[in-house]
């Protein structure tokens, strides 16, 4: 079934500024940046996580460890969504016990990629808190999970669909809102 | 931004039936699971609930480790069968056995055998995903598999290259697979052996030939050892072990003629001495250990994938 483009929620510049305002909402919430390290979930996430870090390392004059995590092995819905994709590279090369994790995705939804991301954590080591940041908070939990930080809050039906675009991926910066379409 | 990924294939039986699309399914997602063995919990649930039999009716300690530590880094519950101690001695059939073995639900076999085809056979009269590890002297495509992503690795890419395979042509499973694999990539494979080990229908493959080390070895990227499976000679192939080393041993003397970038690798394990001699151990071993690390990333992206088979399409 076709998606067709309804609206667009977010664009260029907004981004930024959101990604500016939700770093400093993380610095307010932990006035020690030292502590924090940033996990980016696959693909999105990731660039997402970069760009908090570039703001926050300026602000704060500091090196945050930056780390990308791939939960396609611990998903739970392989077989309902029938469609298993490339694994793609996890990547945390520093220690995390002890440590306030800020975990940063695109989309927040049915909150079982989070649930994946979480148990994924985990397996790295004991982090001592982890706060979820989200670019685009578009409702619609299946477990009771909830973000610290979100970028926008969209509410959308289950007809729509959520896409963002990234510079570094997709050549370009803006937030999608599809909805899909009878034939 | 869409990207279509398509795997239809429920067994893995050799590279021959792969197109190069497969493989590279295969050795991107490998790059991903070696990453899971460097992890302080070497242990994902991506395959929980899952079982896996290790069929071996044929000797083998390293692979059936591989494939063992690879289910179980995915979470599946494995169990090994060997026919030396198995009812296959009271007189059942390869079938029944396999029937019998069917009835708790299996999802995956993972088979060797002494016999060509036998891997294909049980994938006929199974409903579980089959993997070859290793049938008669047809197929060992996760041998290729593993040699193909360590190569990918060191020399960043899988074309244009100048494979050579030396040793025992004719018993090797390996040579084959890796024959089939690296001409998908369009790379030069050569073959180089004793006349006696390099069966005459090689020439209807898509290799090259030749009997002298010298050739093989100028200008190869890939060099690939065997092993001389005396366990397969019945006949003797060559006269002496001492003749087949002055012409066939990678030593000081044949180690000139390569190239300084050029890889050599050996699927074990190695007669050192024979294959290889063993004035170059400390310079061949880091790499062949390499083989064995990445031999377990490919087997675990290979079940992965088989499992979570069958048609995927993913939206990115």
């Amino acid at each position: 079934m076709p998606y067709q483009e309804k609206q667009k929620l977010l664009k260029d510049e907004t981004i930024n500024k959101v990604l500016q305002r939700i770093s400093y909402q993380i610095l307010e919430k932990n006035p020690d940046p030292k502590q924090l390290v940033l996990v980016g979930i696959q693909r999105r996430g990731v660039f997402l996580a970069q760009r908090i870090k570039n703001i926050i390392d300026k602000l704060e004059d500091i090196d945050m460890a930056l780390g990308a995590i791939d939960i396609t092995l611990y998903r739970d819905d392989l077989t309902v969504i029938g469609a298993v994709p490339l694994v793609r590279e996890t990547n945390i090369n520093f220690d995390i016990t002890g440590k306030v994790v800020i975990l940063i995705d695109d989309v927040l939804f049915t909150g079982r990629t989070i649930r994946a991301a979480l148990d994924e954590i985990m397996d790295f080591g004991r982090p001592k808190r982890i706060e979820l940041a989200v670019l685009i908070d578009r409702g619609h939990r299946e477990l009771p999970i909830r973000a610290d930080f979100v970028g926008k809050n969209i509410p959308t039906s289950e007809r729509e669909h959520v896409v963002v675009r990234m510079q570094e991926l997709d050549g370009i910066d803006e937030v999608l809102l599809f909805e899909k379409k009878d034939d | 931004m869409t990207e279509k990924i398509t795997w239809d294939k429920s067994h893995l039986l050799g590279l021959k039936d792969l197109s190069r699309e497969d493989i590279e399914i295969i050795l991107n997602s490998a790059r991903s699971f070696k990453e899971v063995s460097k992890r302080q919990i070497k242990k994902v649930p991506a395959l929980r609930g899952k079982t896996v039999v290790n069929l071996f009716f044929e000797s083998s300690t390293r692979t059936r480790t591989s494939f063992e530590i690879a289910a179980k880094r995915l979470s599946a519950d494995l169990v090994n069968f060997s026919s030396n101690i198995s009812s296959l001695n009271k007189g059942e059939t390869f079938l029944d056995t396999l029937k019998n073995l069917e009835a708790y639900s299996v999802d995956m076999f993972i088979v060797r055998h002494a016999h060509s085809g036998a891997a294909k056979y049980l994938s006929e009269n199974t409903s579980a995903s089959v993997i070859n590890a290793g049938d008669g002297q047809n197929e060992h495509p996760t041998q290729a598999l593993l040699d193909m992503f360590t190569v990918q690795e060191n020399l960043g890419q899988l074309s244009g290259l100048k494979v050579a395979i030396i040793g025992d042509i004719f018993h090797s499973r390996v040579a084959r697979s890796n024959i089939w694999g690296f001409s998908k990539f369009n790379s030069d494979v050569w073959v180089c052996g004793p006349t006696t080990l390099i069966p005459k229908y090689f020439e209807s493959l898509p290799v090259k030939i030749t009997y002298d080390m010298k050739q093989a070895l100028d200008g190869a990227d890939v060099v690939i050892m065997l092993r001389i499976q005396n366990e397969r000679q019945q006949s003797q192939f060559f006269p002496s072990l001492r003749e087949y080393r002055q012409y066939f041993t990678l030593g000081e003397d044949k180690v000139k003629f390569l190239k300084n970038t050029a890889l050599v690798l050996h699927p074990g394990p190695v007669n050192w001495d024979i294959d290889i001699s063993s004035s170059l151990k400390s310079r061949m071993q880091p790499l062949i250990l390499e083989q064995v690390t990445n031999g377990l990333a490919v087997r675990m992206a290979v079940i992965y994938i088989l499992m979570e088979k069958r048609h995927y399409e993913f939206i990115d």
